[in-house]
Protein backbone atom coordinates (compact mmCIF):
# COMPACT_ATOMS: atom_id res chain seq x y z
CA UNK A 1 0.00 0.00 0.00
CA UNK A 2 2.11 2.81 -1.13
CA UNK A 3 0.74 5.99 -0.77
CA UNK A 4 2.29 7.43 -4.34
CA UNK A 5 1.00 4.40 -6.63
CA UNK A 6 -2.19 4.63 -7.47
CA UNK A 7 -4.02 1.51 -7.39
CA UNK A 8 -5.87 0.24 -10.78
CA UNK A 9 -8.77 -0.39 -9.66
CA UNK A 10 -9.67 2.50 -7.82
CA UNK A 11 -8.46 4.89 -10.80
CA UNK A 12 -10.98 3.12 -13.15
CA UNK A 13 -13.76 3.79 -10.49
CA UNK A 14 -12.84 7.40 -9.77
CA UNK A 15 -12.49 8.09 -13.69
CA UNK A 16 -16.08 6.25 -14.43
CA UNK A 17 -17.68 7.97 -11.09
CA UNK A 18 -16.24 11.54 -12.04
CA UNK A 19 -17.07 11.50 -15.86
CA UNK A 20 -20.39 10.31 -14.72
CA UNK A 21 -21.19 13.30 -13.16
CA UNK A 22 -19.11 15.99 -15.24
CA UNK A 23 -21.32 14.68 -17.67
CA UNK A 24 -24.48 14.75 -15.72
CA UNK A 25 -24.06 18.15 -14.28
CA UNK A 26 -22.13 19.61 -17.29
CA UNK A 27 -25.95 19.40 -19.28
CA UNK A 28 -28.45 19.24 -16.70
CA UNK A 29 -26.95 20.44 -13.50
CA UNK A 30 -24.72 23.59 -13.99
CA UNK A 31 -25.69 25.16 -16.87
CA UNK A 32 -29.16 25.47 -15.42
CA UNK A 33 -28.73 27.33 -12.53
CA UNK A 34 -26.03 29.50 -13.89
CA UNK A 35 -28.49 30.57 -16.72
CA UNK A 36 -31.49 31.23 -14.38
CA UNK A 37 -29.05 33.18 -12.67
CA UNK A 38 -27.83 35.31 -15.28
CA UNK A 39 -31.08 35.43 -16.87
CA UNK A 40 -32.49 37.12 -13.50
CA UNK A 41 -29.39 39.29 -12.67
CA UNK A 42 -30.53 40.49 -16.74
CA UNK A 43 -33.99 40.51 -15.72
CA UNK A 44 -33.02 42.81 -12.86
CA UNK A 45 -30.96 45.15 -14.27
CA UNK A 46 -33.48 45.58 -17.14
CA UNK A 47 -36.31 46.10 -14.47
CA UNK A 48 -33.98 48.78 -12.80
CA UNK A 49 -33.46 50.53 -16.14
CA UNK A 50 -37.23 50.55 -16.64
CA UNK A 51 -37.72 52.01 -13.08
CA UNK A 52 -35.52 54.37 -13.82
CA UNK A 53 -37.18 55.81 -17.07
CA UNK A 54 -40.40 55.71 -15.57
CA UNK A 55 -39.65 57.63 -12.99
CA UNK A 56 -38.05 59.97 -15.16
CA UNK A 57 -41.31 60.04 -16.82
CA UNK A 58 -43.34 60.78 -13.95
CA UNK A 59 -41.10 64.00 -13.27
CA UNK A 60 -41.70 65.09 -16.51
CA UNK A 61 -45.19 64.46 -16.33
CA UNK A 62 -45.14 66.25 -13.35
CA UNK A 63 -43.13 69.04 -14.60
CA UNK A 64 -45.12 69.53 -17.56
CA UNK A 65 -48.74 69.73 -15.32
CA UNK A 66 -46.78 72.30 -13.21
CA UNK A 67 -45.97 74.55 -16.09
CA UNK A 68 -49.41 74.01 -17.39
CA UNK A 69 -50.82 75.01 -13.78
CA UNK A 70 -48.95 78.62 -14.06
CA UNK A 71 -49.38 79.16 -17.50
CA UNK A 72 -53.18 78.77 -16.72
CA UNK A 73 -52.57 81.55 -13.61
CA UNK A 74 -51.06 83.49 -15.79
CA UNK A 75 -53.64 83.18 -18.62
CA UNK A 76 -56.48 83.59 -15.52
CA UNK A 77 -55.06 86.73 -14.75
CA UNK A 78 -54.31 88.22 -18.18
CA UNK A 79 -57.97 87.52 -18.73
CA UNK A 80 -59.18 89.55 -15.78
CA UNK A 81 -56.90 92.25 -16.58
CA UNK A 82 -58.58 92.57 -19.63
CA UNK A 83 -62.63 92.31 -18.55
CA UNK A 84 -62.10 94.75 -16.22
CA UNK A 85 -60.18 97.19 -18.90
CA UNK A 86 -63.04 96.37 -21.08
CA UNK A 87 -65.17 96.97 -18.67
CA UNK A 88 -64.11 100.08 -18.06
CA UNK A 89 -63.56 100.89 -21.76
CA UNK A 90 -66.95 100.68 -22.24
CA UNK A 91 -68.48 102.37 -19.34
CA UNK A 92 -66.54 105.25 -20.56
CA UNK A 93 -67.62 105.08 -24.03
CA UNK A 94 -71.31 104.99 -22.78
CA UNK A 95 -70.83 107.95 -20.39
CA UNK A 96 -69.24 110.16 -23.43
CA UNK A 97 -72.03 109.02 -25.91
CA UNK A 98 -74.58 110.18 -23.43
CA UNK A 99 -73.03 113.41 -22.96
CA UNK A 100 -72.55 114.27 -26.45
CA UNK A 101 -76.35 113.23 -27.13
CA UNK A 102 -77.40 115.67 -24.32
CA UNK A 103 -75.16 118.55 -25.92
CA UNK A 104 -76.68 117.77 -28.98
CA UNK A 105 -80.00 117.76 -27.92
CA UNK A 106 -79.40 121.03 -25.88
CA UNK A 107 -77.98 122.20 -28.76
CA UNK A 108 -80.79 121.81 -31.21
CA UNK A 109 -83.46 123.47 -28.40
CA UNK A 110 -81.50 126.10 -28.11
CA UNK A 111 -81.41 126.34 -31.63
CA UNK A 112 -85.55 126.37 -32.10
CA UNK A 113 -86.03 128.50 -29.39
CA UNK A 114 -83.89 131.09 -31.07
CA UNK A 115 -85.76 130.32 -34.30
CA UNK A 116 -89.45 130.90 -32.56
CA UNK A 117 -87.97 134.05 -30.81
CA UNK A 118 -86.76 135.39 -34.13
CA UNK A 119 -89.91 134.18 -35.58
CA UNK A 120 -92.35 135.68 -32.63
CA UNK A 121 -90.23 139.06 -32.83
CA UNK A 122 -90.72 139.30 -36.91
CA UNK A 123 -94.26 138.39 -36.72
CA UNK A 124 -94.85 141.11 -33.55
CA UNK A 125 -92.65 143.62 -35.87
CA UNK A 126 -95.00 143.14 -38.48
CA UNK A 127 -97.85 143.51 -36.48
CA UNK A 128 -96.71 146.58 -35.52
CA UNK A 129 -95.77 148.11 -38.46
CA UNK A 130 -99.04 147.12 -39.82
CA UNK A 131 -100.97 148.55 -36.71
CA UNK A 132 -98.58 152.06 -37.52
CA UNK A 133 -99.30 152.28 -40.84
CA UNK A 134 -103.12 151.72 -39.82
CA UNK A 135 -102.36 154.52 -36.46
CA UNK A 136 -100.94 156.58 -39.68
CA UNK A 137 -103.28 156.71 -42.05
CA UNK A 138 -105.90 157.41 -39.65
CA UNK A 139 -103.49 160.17 -38.20
CA UNK A 140 -102.33 161.73 -41.44
CA UNK A 141 -105.96 161.27 -42.87
CA UNK A 142 -107.12 163.91 -39.98
CA UNK A 143 -103.86 165.98 -39.33
CA UNK A 144 -102.76 166.81 -43.53
CA UNK A 145 -104.05 169.57 -43.76
CA UNK A 146 -101.81 171.55 -41.77
CA UNK A 147 -98.81 172.25 -43.48
CA UNK A 148 -96.59 172.79 -40.32
CA UNK A 149 -98.11 170.27 -38.85
CA UNK A 150 -97.38 167.74 -41.75
CA UNK A 151 -93.50 168.70 -41.31
CA UNK A 152 -93.34 168.39 -37.65
CA UNK A 153 -94.91 165.05 -37.74
CA UNK A 154 -92.76 163.62 -40.34
CA UNK A 155 -89.79 164.70 -38.90
CA UNK A 156 -91.19 163.06 -35.28
CA UNK A 157 -91.95 159.79 -37.34
CA UNK A 158 -88.23 159.48 -38.79
CA UNK A 159 -86.73 160.50 -34.89
CA UNK A 160 -88.79 157.30 -33.99
CA UNK A 161 -87.86 155.39 -37.06
CA UNK A 162 -84.55 155.52 -36.17
CA UNK A 163 -84.95 155.21 -32.24
CA UNK A 164 -86.64 152.10 -32.91
CA UNK A 165 -83.78 151.19 -35.22
CA UNK A 166 -81.04 151.31 -32.89
CA UNK A 167 -82.68 149.79 -30.29
CA UNK A 168 -83.34 146.89 -32.40
CA UNK A 169 -79.98 146.74 -33.33
CA UNK A 170 -78.56 147.44 -29.77
CA UNK A 171 -81.04 144.50 -28.84
CA UNK A 172 -78.86 142.14 -31.25
CA UNK B 1 -10.52 8.52 9.49
CA UNK B 2 -14.25 7.07 10.17
CA UNK B 3 -13.42 5.49 13.53
CA UNK B 4 -12.15 9.03 14.88
CA UNK B 5 -15.89 9.36 16.13
CA UNK B 6 -15.41 6.27 17.67
CA UNK B 7 -12.23 7.55 19.19
CA UNK B 8 -13.45 10.56 20.59
CA UNK B 9 -16.65 8.96 21.83
CA UNK B 10 -14.22 6.46 23.72
CA UNK B 11 -12.32 9.14 24.69
CA UNK B 12 -14.82 11.28 26.17
CA UNK B 13 -15.88 8.49 28.10
CA UNK B 14 -12.31 7.61 29.23
CA UNK B 15 -11.47 11.09 30.58
CA UNK B 16 -15.29 10.86 32.51
CA UNK B 17 -15.22 7.05 33.57
CA UNK B 18 -11.40 6.40 33.75
CA UNK B 19 -12.52 3.13 32.92
CA UNK B 20 -9.40 0.23 32.59
CA UNK B 21 -11.31 -2.25 30.25
CA UNK B 22 -11.41 0.35 27.59
CA UNK B 23 -7.78 0.25 27.27
CA UNK B 24 -7.98 -3.57 27.07
CA UNK B 25 -10.46 -2.94 24.09
CA UNK B 26 -8.37 -0.46 22.64
CA UNK B 27 -5.13 -2.94 22.51
CA UNK B 28 -7.51 -5.86 21.36
CA UNK B 29 -7.85 -3.24 18.40
CA UNK B 30 -4.10 -2.58 17.52
CA UNK B 31 -2.84 -5.80 18.03
CA UNK B 32 -4.31 -8.87 15.98
CA UNK B 33 -1.84 -11.20 17.11
CA UNK B 34 -3.01 -10.60 21.02
CA UNK B 35 0.37 -8.04 20.82
CA UNK B 36 0.73 -6.34 24.20
CA UNK B 37 2.00 -3.58 22.35
CA UNK B 38 -0.77 -0.65 20.55
CA UNK B 39 -0.02 -0.31 17.06
CA UNK B 40 -0.52 3.16 16.31
CA UNK B 41 1.20 2.75 12.54
CA UNK B 42 -1.06 0.04 11.54
CA UNK B 43 -4.15 1.65 12.89
CA UNK B 44 -3.58 4.79 10.82
CA UNK B 45 -2.56 2.96 7.48
CA UNK B 46 -6.24 1.19 8.10
CA UNK B 47 -8.10 4.26 8.25
CA UNK B 48 -6.27 6.51 5.50
CA UNK B 49 -5.49 4.11 2.97
CA UNK B 50 -7.99 2.07 0.90
CA UNK B 51 -8.85 -1.02 1.96
CA UNK B 52 -11.65 -4.21 0.80
CA UNK B 53 -13.73 -3.82 3.74
CA UNK B 54 -15.68 -0.90 5.61
CA UNK B 55 -14.77 -1.64 8.88
CA UNK B 56 -17.27 0.14 11.01
CA UNK B 57 -16.77 -0.27 14.25
CA UNK B 58 -15.44 -3.13 17.03
CA UNK B 59 -17.27 -3.88 19.58
CA UNK B 60 -16.68 -6.08 22.51
CA UNK B 61 -13.61 -7.31 20.37
CA UNK B 62 -15.81 -8.35 17.22
CA UNK B 63 -14.84 -6.43 13.96
CA UNK B 64 -18.16 -5.01 12.81
CA UNK B 65 -17.26 -4.26 8.92
CA UNK B 66 -19.39 -4.23 5.71
CA UNK B 67 -17.40 -6.45 2.97
CA UNK B 68 -16.87 -5.02 -0.70
CA UNK B 69 -17.16 -6.95 -3.97
CA UNK B 70 -13.71 -8.14 -5.21
CA UNK B 71 -13.84 -8.29 -8.78
CA UNK B 72 -10.70 -9.71 -10.53
CA UNK B 73 -9.28 -11.44 -13.39
CA UNK B 74 -7.52 -14.85 -12.54
CA UNK B 75 -4.70 -15.82 -14.75
CA UNK B 76 -6.81 -17.87 -17.34
CA UNK B 77 -8.43 -14.74 -17.71
CA UNK B 78 -11.67 -14.65 -16.57
CA UNK B 79 -13.09 -12.52 -14.23
CA UNK B 80 -14.24 -13.06 -10.61
CA UNK B 81 -16.72 -10.91 -8.28
CA UNK B 82 -17.51 -12.56 -5.00
CA UNK B 83 -17.14 -11.04 -1.30
CA UNK B 84 -14.14 -10.36 0.51
CA UNK B 85 -15.56 -11.95 3.28
CA UNK B 86 -14.07 -14.59 1.68
CA UNK B 87 -10.45 -13.22 1.77
CA UNK B 88 -11.18 -11.40 5.79
CA UNK B 89 -8.50 -13.45 7.36
CA UNK B 90 -5.67 -14.02 4.72
CA UNK B 91 -7.87 -16.62 3.57
CA UNK B 92 -7.12 -18.35 -0.08
CA UNK B 93 -10.15 -17.86 -2.43
CA UNK B 94 -10.37 -18.87 -5.93
CA UNK B 95 -6.54 -18.40 -5.96
CA UNK B 96 -6.78 -14.65 -4.87
CA UNK B 97 -5.50 -13.28 -1.23
CA UNK B 98 -4.68 -10.57 0.28
CA UNK B 99 -1.17 -10.18 0.25
CA UNK B 100 -0.09 -10.29 4.26
CA UNK B 101 2.27 -7.38 5.70
CA UNK B 102 6.08 -7.39 4.97
CA UNK B 103 5.05 -8.99 1.37
CA UNK B 104 4.87 -7.49 -2.00
CA UNK B 105 1.77 -5.87 -2.48
CA UNK B 106 1.09 -5.70 1.02
CA UNK B 107 -2.81 -5.46 1.71
CA UNK B 108 -3.86 -6.03 -1.85
CA UNK B 109 -5.55 -8.76 -3.64
CA UNK B 110 -2.36 -11.29 -4.93
CA UNK B 111 -3.03 -14.49 -7.10
CA UNK B 112 -0.33 -17.22 -7.48
CA UNK B 113 0.77 -17.69 -10.88
CA UNK B 114 1.50 -21.12 -12.49
CA UNK B 115 5.39 -20.28 -11.16
CA UNK B 116 4.05 -20.36 -7.94
CA UNK B 117 4.70 -16.33 -7.55
CA UNK B 118 2.53 -13.78 -6.32
CA UNK B 119 0.96 -11.05 -9.11
CA UNK B 120 -1.28 -8.63 -8.80
CA UNK B 121 -4.12 -9.54 -11.24
CA UNK B 122 -6.88 -6.81 -13.02
CA UNK B 123 -8.45 -5.98 -10.05
CA UNK B 124 -11.36 -3.29 -10.66
CA UNK B 125 -12.89 -4.71 -6.92
CA UNK B 126 -15.54 -1.66 -5.46
CA UNK B 127 -12.84 -1.27 -2.41
CA UNK B 128 -14.01 1.55 0.43
CA UNK B 129 -12.97 4.23 -1.50
CA UNK B 130 -14.72 3.20 -4.87
CA UNK B 131 -17.64 2.74 -2.79
CA UNK B 132 -17.38 6.38 -0.85
CA UNK B 133 -16.57 7.67 -4.48
CA UNK B 134 -19.65 6.45 -5.36
CA UNK B 135 -22.00 7.92 -2.41
CA UNK B 136 -20.30 11.24 -3.15
CA UNK B 137 -21.03 11.60 -6.19
CA UNK B 138 -24.30 10.48 -5.98
CA UNK B 139 -25.22 12.96 -3.13
CA UNK B 140 -23.23 15.74 -5.55
CA UNK B 141 -25.84 14.57 -7.86
CA UNK B 142 -28.96 14.95 -5.80
CA UNK B 143 -27.55 18.05 -4.61
CA UNK B 144 -27.51 20.10 -7.80
CA UNK B 145 -29.87 18.12 -10.25
CA UNK B 146 -32.44 18.84 -6.98
CA UNK B 147 -31.77 22.57 -7.27
CA UNK B 148 -31.91 22.46 -10.91
CA UNK B 149 -35.65 20.70 -10.67
CA UNK B 150 -36.35 23.50 -8.25
CA UNK B 151 -35.76 26.10 -11.38
CA UNK B 152 -37.40 23.90 -14.30
CA UNK B 153 -40.55 23.92 -11.77
CA UNK B 154 -40.74 28.03 -11.22
CA UNK B 155 -41.60 29.96 -13.07
CA UNK B 156 -38.87 32.35 -14.72
CA UNK B 157 -36.73 35.08 -13.16
CA UNK B 158 -38.00 32.86 -9.54
CA UNK B 159 -35.88 33.64 -6.68
CA UNK B 160 -34.49 30.85 -4.80
CA UNK B 161 -34.25 30.79 -0.76
CA UNK B 162 -32.77 27.79 1.78
CA UNK B 163 -31.30 25.44 0.28
CA UNK B 164 -31.85 25.78 -3.25
CA UNK B 165 -30.48 29.57 -2.83
CA UNK B 166 -27.02 28.23 -0.84
CA UNK B 167 -26.21 25.70 -3.86
CA UNK B 168 -26.71 28.89 -6.18
CA UNK B 169 -24.50 31.12 -4.19
CA UNK B 170 -21.81 28.91 -3.94
CA UNK B 171 -22.16 27.79 -7.18
CA UNK B 172 -21.89 31.66 -8.63
CA UNK B 173 -19.55 32.51 -6.11
CA UNK B 174 -17.01 29.94 -7.98
CA UNK B 175 -18.11 30.94 -11.35
CA UNK B 176 -17.58 34.64 -10.89
CA UNK B 177 -14.54 34.70 -8.08
CA UNK B 178 -12.86 31.86 -9.72
CA UNK B 179 -13.57 30.56 -12.75
CA UNK B 180 -14.75 34.23 -14.95
CA UNK B 181 -11.86 36.01 -13.36
CA UNK B 182 -9.26 33.83 -13.79
CA UNK B 183 -9.89 32.74 -17.10
CA UNK B 184 -11.78 35.46 -18.72
CA UNK B 185 -13.90 35.58 -21.81
CA UNK B 186 -14.57 32.11 -22.48
CA UNK B 187 -14.69 30.93 -19.38
CA UNK B 188 -18.33 29.41 -20.01
CA UNK B 189 -16.84 26.94 -21.92
CA UNK B 190 -14.63 25.56 -18.98
CA UNK B 191 -17.15 26.30 -16.18
CA UNK B 192 -19.03 23.31 -16.33
CA UNK B 193 -15.62 21.27 -15.82
CA UNK B 194 -14.36 23.77 -12.94
CA UNK B 195 -17.33 23.61 -11.19
CA UNK B 196 -17.73 19.94 -11.29
CA UNK B 197 -14.33 19.91 -10.01
CA UNK B 198 -14.54 22.14 -7.32
CA UNK B 199 -17.72 20.47 -5.55
CA UNK B 200 -16.33 16.95 -6.05
CA UNK B 201 -12.90 17.91 -3.94
CA UNK B 202 -15.03 19.50 -1.54
CA UNK B 203 -17.60 16.94 -1.33
CA UNK B 204 -15.22 14.13 -0.79
CA UNK B 205 -12.91 16.24 1.30
CA UNK B 206 -16.17 16.97 3.68
CA UNK B 207 -17.33 13.30 3.44
CA UNK B 208 -14.17 11.90 4.33
CA UNK B 209 -14.16 14.38 7.92
CA UNK B 210 -17.44 13.01 8.60
CA UNK B 211 -16.27 9.99 11.09
CA UNK B 212 -19.08 7.47 10.34
CA UNK B 213 -20.41 5.64 8.26
CA UNK B 214 -21.24 7.25 4.81
CA UNK B 215 -18.67 9.32 5.49
CA UNK B 216 -14.92 8.72 6.40
CA UNK B 217 -13.17 7.36 3.52
CA UNK B 218 -10.32 9.02 2.55
CA UNK B 219 -10.81 9.54 -0.60
CA UNK B 220 -9.21 12.68 -1.85
CA UNK B 221 -5.80 11.82 0.00
CA UNK B 222 -5.46 8.90 -2.13
CA UNK B 223 -3.15 9.49 -4.79
CA UNK B 224 -6.23 7.41 -7.92
CA UNK B 225 -8.50 10.14 -7.25
CA UNK B 226 -6.42 12.99 -7.32
CA UNK B 227 -4.25 12.12 -10.31
CA UNK B 228 -7.89 11.45 -12.29
CA UNK B 229 -8.42 14.92 -10.98
CA UNK B 230 -5.33 16.64 -12.23
CA UNK B 231 -5.37 14.50 -15.41
CA UNK B 232 -8.45 16.43 -16.53
CA UNK B 233 -7.09 19.94 -15.92
CA UNK B 234 -4.34 18.83 -18.02
CA UNK B 235 -6.31 17.38 -20.46
CA UNK B 236 -8.66 20.46 -20.49
CA UNK B 237 -5.87 23.36 -20.52
CA UNK B 238 -3.52 21.65 -23.36
CA UNK B 239 -6.33 20.36 -25.82
CA UNK B 240 -7.79 23.61 -26.39
CA UNK B 241 -4.72 25.51 -26.03
CA UNK B 242 -4.69 28.02 -28.55
CA UNK B 243 -1.76 28.25 -31.11
CA UNK B 244 0.11 31.24 -28.92
CA UNK B 245 0.42 28.71 -26.12
CA UNK B 246 2.06 26.30 -27.99
CA UNK B 247 4.33 29.14 -29.57
CA UNK B 248 5.46 30.04 -26.21
CA UNK B 249 6.43 26.37 -25.20
CA UNK B 250 8.19 25.56 -28.60
CA UNK B 251 9.03 28.68 -29.64
CA UNK B 252 9.41 31.20 -26.92
CA UNK B 253 10.12 34.75 -27.05
CA UNK B 254 14.20 34.25 -26.01
CA UNK B 255 17.18 34.42 -27.63
CA UNK B 256 17.69 32.03 -30.46
CA UNK B 257 20.27 30.29 -28.55
CA UNK B 258 18.52 29.01 -25.97
CA UNK B 259 16.15 27.09 -28.28
CA UNK B 260 17.96 26.30 -31.63
CA UNK B 261 20.91 23.83 -30.99
CA UNK B 262 20.19 22.63 -27.49
CA UNK B 263 16.02 23.44 -27.00
CA UNK B 264 16.93 24.29 -23.27
CA UNK B 265 13.84 27.01 -22.63
CA UNK B 266 11.24 24.48 -24.54
CA UNK B 267 12.27 22.07 -22.62
CA UNK B 268 11.53 23.56 -19.56
CA UNK B 269 8.25 25.15 -20.83
CA UNK B 270 8.13 21.31 -21.74
CA UNK B 271 8.48 20.47 -18.45
CA UNK B 272 6.30 22.66 -16.88
CA UNK B 273 3.03 21.45 -18.99
CA UNK B 274 3.87 18.68 -16.74
CA UNK B 275 4.79 20.01 -13.66
CA UNK B 276 1.60 21.99 -13.43
CA UNK B 277 -0.96 19.30 -13.10
CA UNK B 278 1.58 17.10 -11.03
CA UNK B 279 1.61 20.09 -8.58
CA UNK B 280 -1.65 20.24 -8.19
CA UNK B 281 -2.18 16.28 -7.98
CA UNK B 282 0.30 16.32 -5.00
CA UNK B 283 -1.35 19.34 -3.21
CA UNK B 284 -4.21 17.98 -2.77
CA UNK B 285 -3.02 14.56 -1.28
CA UNK B 286 -0.84 16.01 0.88
CA UNK B 287 -2.77 18.34 2.41
CA UNK B 288 -5.92 15.98 3.14
CA UNK B 289 -3.75 12.99 4.06
CA UNK B 290 -2.26 14.66 6.58
CA UNK B 291 -5.06 16.22 7.93
CA UNK B 292 -6.37 12.88 8.52
CA UNK B 293 -3.00 11.33 9.80
CA UNK B 294 -3.00 14.05 12.45
CA UNK B 295 -6.43 13.97 13.63
CA UNK B 296 -6.10 9.99 13.99
CA UNK B 297 -2.84 10.60 15.94
CA UNK B 298 -4.08 13.07 18.02
CA UNK B 299 -7.28 10.71 18.96
CA UNK B 300 -4.82 7.55 19.26
CA UNK B 301 -3.03 9.48 22.12
CA UNK B 302 -6.17 8.58 24.72
CA UNK B 303 -5.20 4.82 23.91
CA UNK B 304 -0.91 5.32 23.69
CA UNK B 305 -0.97 7.57 27.09
CA UNK B 306 -4.04 4.44 28.63
CA UNK B 307 -1.06 2.34 29.93
CA UNK B 308 0.83 4.97 31.53
CA UNK B 309 -1.48 5.44 34.42
CA UNK B 310 -5.08 6.62 35.26
CA UNK B 311 -4.26 10.34 36.21
CA UNK B 312 -1.62 10.92 32.71
CA UNK B 313 -4.31 8.99 30.61
CA UNK B 314 -6.95 11.11 31.73
CA UNK B 315 -5.10 14.89 30.90
CA UNK B 316 -4.00 13.71 27.85
CA UNK B 317 -7.68 12.46 26.85
CA UNK B 318 -8.74 15.77 27.64
CA UNK B 319 -5.43 17.64 25.68
CA UNK B 320 -6.62 14.46 22.65
CA UNK B 321 -10.49 16.13 22.74
CA UNK B 322 -9.22 19.24 23.31
CA UNK B 323 -6.28 18.98 19.90
CA UNK B 324 -9.10 16.63 17.56
CA UNK B 325 -11.64 19.35 17.81
CA UNK B 326 -9.14 22.17 16.57
CA UNK B 327 -7.59 19.77 13.75
CA UNK B 328 -11.28 18.94 13.01
CA UNK B 329 -11.88 22.47 12.72
CA UNK B 330 -8.24 23.10 10.88
CA UNK B 331 -9.80 20.07 8.37
CA UNK B 332 -13.22 21.76 7.62
CA UNK B 333 -11.02 24.79 6.75
CA UNK B 334 -8.59 22.83 4.32
CA UNK B 335 -11.51 20.99 2.44
CA UNK B 336 -12.69 24.21 1.32
CA UNK B 337 -9.40 25.95 0.73
CA UNK B 338 -8.02 22.83 -1.02
CA UNK B 339 -11.16 22.53 -3.35
CA UNK B 340 -10.64 25.93 -4.16
CA UNK B 341 -6.71 26.22 -4.70
CA UNK B 342 -7.28 23.11 -6.98
CA UNK B 343 -9.94 24.81 -8.65
CA UNK B 344 -8.39 28.35 -8.80
CA UNK B 345 -5.13 26.96 -10.33
CA UNK B 346 -6.82 25.28 -12.68
CA UNK B 347 -8.45 27.91 -14.20
CA UNK B 348 -5.60 29.88 -14.00
CA UNK B 349 -3.36 27.59 -15.76
CA UNK B 350 -6.87 27.26 -18.24
CA UNK B 351 -6.55 31.18 -18.72
CA UNK B 352 -2.90 30.71 -19.23
CA UNK B 353 -3.23 28.23 -21.89
CA UNK B 354 -5.18 31.32 -23.79
CA UNK B 355 -3.07 33.54 -24.30
CA UNK B 356 -5.07 35.99 -26.54
CA UNK B 357 -4.66 39.45 -24.78
CA UNK B 358 -0.52 39.06 -25.15
CA UNK B 359 -0.75 38.21 -28.37
CA UNK B 360 -2.94 41.37 -29.11
CA UNK B 361 -1.06 44.01 -26.96
CA UNK B 362 2.62 42.59 -28.58
CA UNK B 363 0.35 43.70 -32.31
Amino acid sequence: MSLLTPDFGLLFWMLVNFLIVFGILAKFGFPVITRMVSERRDHISKSLLAAEEATKKLENVRQESLAMLDEARVRQTEIIKKAIADGEQIVRNAQQKATEETEKQLDAARRSIELQKEKALSEINAQVALLSIDIAEKILRRQLDDREQQETFALQMVEETENIRRKRSHRR
Amino acid sequence: MMNIGKHITLACIAAAALLAPLCASAEEHGGEGGEKELAIGDIITEHVFDSYWWHITTYKGRHISMYLPIIARSEGGSWHVFSSRHLAHGEVYRGFRIAAKGEKHEGKVVATSAAGEAYRPWDISLTKNALALTINSAIMLALFLGAARWYKRRPKNATPSGFVCAVEMLVMDVEEGIVHASIGKDYKRYSPYLLTAFFFILINNLMGIIPIFPGGANTTGNIAITFVLALCTMVAVNLFGNREYWKEIFWPDVPVWLKVPLPIIPLIELFGVISKPFALMIRLLANIFAGHTVILAFTLLVFITAKIGVGINAGMTAFSVVLSIIMLCLEFLVAYIQAYVFTLLSAVFIGLSRPEHHAAHKK
